[in-house]
């Protein structure tokens, strides 16, 4: 859910990193903490458990700029990919205006992929929102293990499990070491930024 | 859940109602969030010195997570989520269906004079945002 507040001139939108446990949402989070001028970030916050997984949420506030006058802020956030947290999945996801998912190349991991993104359809179902009508982009996270002796997924394979239906966009990353990061939140953030304008903004102000 | 446009008529009315009511009574920081953690109104002394950003974010995921407990014993939700500190207290209401009043506040105001005041405005709170 945007806010526009328009006395100030700023848009804050909610971008939520979801996908399986250990697929390295919080670790795309931290790559952007780091790498981004202390000027247009907040503070991280983090709350896990003892073992580093997520327990509730990891945050991330952003100031990109300003588009047409309007400073856009947005707020990333990871849920906890654990089966076991279903609830605070679905807590974190209220009032989402973007939605990332990371998704896991491991062979192992193929089934949490899919049940990570239909368990994603559900809570976005409860919240009366569709997957067509939100703005989402797919990352294919840890692509440098397809290098080593690991059994991992093709882009193909992914592709055929979790972007044949939704076609979205979707990305190569290295998360840890930031390779596919910045081009995944650029993208989001467009379509999330647009989104949000189209349907408050530019019909008001361009009609 | 419904997005917020906000006009400087609205942050104002809303402004001036907390303001009267609850930092002219001795609260240190108002905030006034929605249920994602957005913040709609922050006002008082220290507002500016609070990270609150973080505190909105860590507010509603408090408060989503006391609603969750209260179901789990049979509850609709908790109606008092309370945190007392050595020089510091925070209070958390809610108002409507999305709309979060965090108040931070030390010694010198009685948890009970926050309650009332925020018992009294919740409704025009309500109104300026829900309609």
């Amino acid at each position: 859910m945007a806010i526009i507040d328009l006395s100030k001139r700023e848009v804050h939108c909610k971008i939520v990193y979801y996908g399986p446990g250990r697929c390295g949402k919080t670790t795309n989070l931290l790559y952007i903490y780091n790498a981004m001028n202390s000027e247009h970030r907040g503070k991280m916050i983090t709350i896990d458990t003892k073992g580093d997984r997520t327990l509730f949420f990891d945050l991330l506030p952003l100031n990109l700029g300003k588009i047409r006058g309007f400073n856009i802020r947005i707020q990333l956030y990871t849920v906890p990919g654990q089966v076991m947290y279903a609830a605070t999945r679905k807590l974190v996801l209220k009032g989402v205006d973007g939605l990332v998912f990371v998704a896991d190349p491991l062979k192992v991991r193929k089934e949490r992929n899919i049940e990570s993104l239909a368990d994603l359809g559900r809570n976005l179902e409860e919240y009366d929102l569709k997957f067509d009508e939100m703005p989402l982009v797919l990352q294919y996270n840890k692509r440098d293990l397809v290098d080593t002796p690991v059994p991992t997924m093709s882009v193909d394979e992914l592709t055929e499990d979790l972007n044949k239906e939704l076609k979205i966009e979707a990305f190569e990353a290295i998360a840890v070491k930031g390779t596919g990061v910045f081009e995944t939140l650029k993208e989001i953030s467009k379509q999330t930024v647009h989104h949000v304008a189209t349907k408050h903004l530019l019909n008001k102000q361009n009609p | 859940m419904p997005d917020y446009i906000l006009t400087s008529e609205i942050l104002n009315k809303a402004s001036d109602i907390l303001v009267n009511s609850l930092i002219n009574a001795g609260v240190r920081t108002v905030l006034l969030i929605d249920s994602a953690g957005n913040i709609l109104v922050n006002c008082g002394q220290e507002s500016e010195d609070v990270d609150s950003i973080s505190l909105a974010a860590l507010a509603a995921a408090n408060l989503g997570a006391t609603s969750q407990m209260a179901k789990l014993i049979g509850e609709d939700d908790f109606s008092l989520l309370f945190h007392k500190g050595k020089t510091g207290n925070i209070n958390f209401g809610r108002i409507g269906n999305d709309l979060i009043l965090v108040t931070i506040f030390g010694e010198e105001v009685s948890l009970g004079l926050v309650r009332c005041r925020i018992t009294d405005i919740s409704e025009s709170i309500r109104k300026i945002f829900e309609g």
